[in-house]
């Protein structure tokens, strides 16, 4: 596997294994430039990238603009706010508007599942999708897998549990997609509101299972990615009290003790200290969660090069 | 696609391992010793043309330090990027700093230079070296950029249609420069 062959990057559902395993070998070597004194190359010189964010965002803006500026490509960030957007335009003739203007790949984040594909079957531009709705997020699964490659050396044969709203969360859809193509087993564990038996209809036959006890789904396991409670995306009836979840669901360091020893504690974040995730975890030594955001630029790299390198090979 | 056909064996084994002594000699020779000296290989053939070079460097000057050897993987820096690498760009590894060092740049073949040039940029952005040299196995002629090697194996007049190909053992099981002749059509 030489290069993607793929115009965007809309999820992980569709991406073979050995597209993910290019995508994160192609990362090995962007983390390195992040080591020198100029962390900076020319890879993509003359190329547009645009940030388009219709839902606040730090890390993943940040670090997809950095990114770019890293490849050495202009970029342009919008947010949607000050955006025509905001004066009735369709997203499809903002999109037409930013391919005017040379637009090589276009970073979208939406709060409705679907619109990434949709602007992608519309414009000639790269587009990465960097979250839509509850749907995929894909380059934060990479960016989790990369960092649990770096530290097991390998995917396969792990088990990885994915804990907290399970339902709401597209970083939860687009990890088990990952993990299960490069071999892991997934343990899913949540309230039964927030991580229904029926998700498992999204992989059937797959080493995926459903917890509700989060000793049973934490005994054993390699790794533990705590999911975010996403206050904004959560009704009233699916969510008594943050106490009572707290109480039953929190990862603290005396329930991450029946993991293995060597189990490692990711978080895509914004945490919500207290609430999804003890400071004594989060900030403690089986922690890789700054990690994850060091190695997010340099996978969000290799996917940017990538792409805009297929559309110099199609030029 | 024509298969290219072997026109002639440039160096065999003996020969290139006489090659690297002798510039071995000429690298000490004009840094008067190997204080200093980082050797930095451009990936992948020069990289263990580095690696053979600082052996012999050691072997014949026995410096107090062992040589820094590094590797550069410059495709991020090419200027032709609508030629895709044909395999994922390698990370580069430097682990020393080259301030005010001495870099001798190391690789197979120079040709028509842009390797180089991309070498250069890649060197820069690790910080200030104190002056770069080039090394190189084989020197076929025909720059497209004002470059030339400090050190040389083999200078080997030759044509566009012509392809010179260094294998060593470490990447190709064993050590030899040959030269093809592409049948029909330029490169």
């Amino acid at each position: 596997m030489k290069r993607l062959s793929r115009k965007d990057l809309l999820d992980l559902e569709s991406v073979s294994e050995a597209e993910i395993r290019l995508i994160l070998d192609q990362a090995e070597a962007f983390r390195e430039v992040a080591l020198r004194p100029v962390k900076k190359v020319p890879a993509l010189r003359g190329k547009t990238v645009i940030n388009l964010f219709f839902e606040p965002s730090t890390r993943t803006a940040t670090s997809f603009q950095l990114a770019a500026q890293r490849l050495s490509a202009d970029v342009v960030d919008i947010k949607v706010a000050d955006s025509s957007v905001k004066k009735g335009e369709t997203l499809l003739d903002t999109v037409a508007t930013f391919e005017a203007m040379d637009l090589s790949v276009l970073i979208m984040r939406t709060s409705h599942a679907g619109s990434a594909a949709m602007v992608a079957a519309n414009t000639k531009a790269s587009i990465v999708n960097a979250g839509d709705g509850m749907h995929e997020h894909p380059t934060q699964a990479l960016l989790d897998l990369f960092t649990l490659r770096r530290h097991f050396g390998r995917i396969d044969g792990l088990e990885v549990a994915v804990v907290g709203d399970v339902l709401h969360s597209r970083v939860a859809r687009s990890d088990v997609w990952g993990l299960l193509k490069l071999g892991a087993k997934v343990r899913l564990c949540g309230p039964t509101t927030l991580c229904p038996r029926d998700i498992l209809g999204l992989w059937p036959g797959a080493p995926v299972k459903v917890f509700h006890d989060l000793r049973e789904a934490l005994e054993g396991v390699d790794a533990v990615q705590v999911l975010r409670i996403q206050m904004e995306r959560l009704q009233r009836h699916l969510f008594p009290s943050t106490r009572e979840y707290s109480r039953l669901y929190a990862l603290t360091s005396e329930r991450l003790a029946v993991a293995k020893p060597t189990c490692l504690v990711m978080h895509p974040g914004p945490m919500n200290r207290g609430l999804e995730i003890s400071s004594g975890v989060a900030d403690g030594p089986q922690s890789v969660i700054g990690e994850q955001v060091s190695n997010g630029v340099a996978v969000r790299m290799a996917v940017l090069y990538l792409l805009a390198g297929n559309e110099a090979e199609a030029a | 696609m024509v298969e290219p056909r072997l026109k002639a064996v440039l160096l065999d084994g003996p020969d290139l391992d006489r090659a690297l002594t002798r510039m071995a000699h000429e690298i000490l020779e004009r840094h008067h010793g190997a204080d200093g000296l980082a050797l930095v290989g451009i990936k992948t053939r020069g990289e263990v043309l580095a690696r053979r070079l600082a052996a012999r460097i050691e072997r014949i000057e026995k410096p107090a330090q062992p040589l820094h050897v590094g590797a550069l993987d410059v495709t991020f820096y090419r200027d032709d990027t609508a030629a895709r690498p044909a395999r994922p760009a390698a990370a580069s590894e430097l682990p020393f700093s080259v301030e005010g060092r001495t870099v001798v740049l190391v690789d197979d073949v120079l040709y028509t230079g842009r390797t180089v040039r991309a070498a250069l940029t890649a060197l820069l952005d690790y910080g200030r070296a104190a002056r770069v040299q080039l090394a190189v196995m084989v020197d076929r002629g025909l720059r497209e950029l004002p470059i030339r090697a400090d050190f040389v194996g083999k200078n080997v007049p030759t044509s566009a249609r012509e392809r010179v190909r260094v294998f060593l053992a470490e990447t190709d099981g064993e050590d030899k420069v040959v030269i093809m002749e592409k049948e029909g059509g330029d490169r």
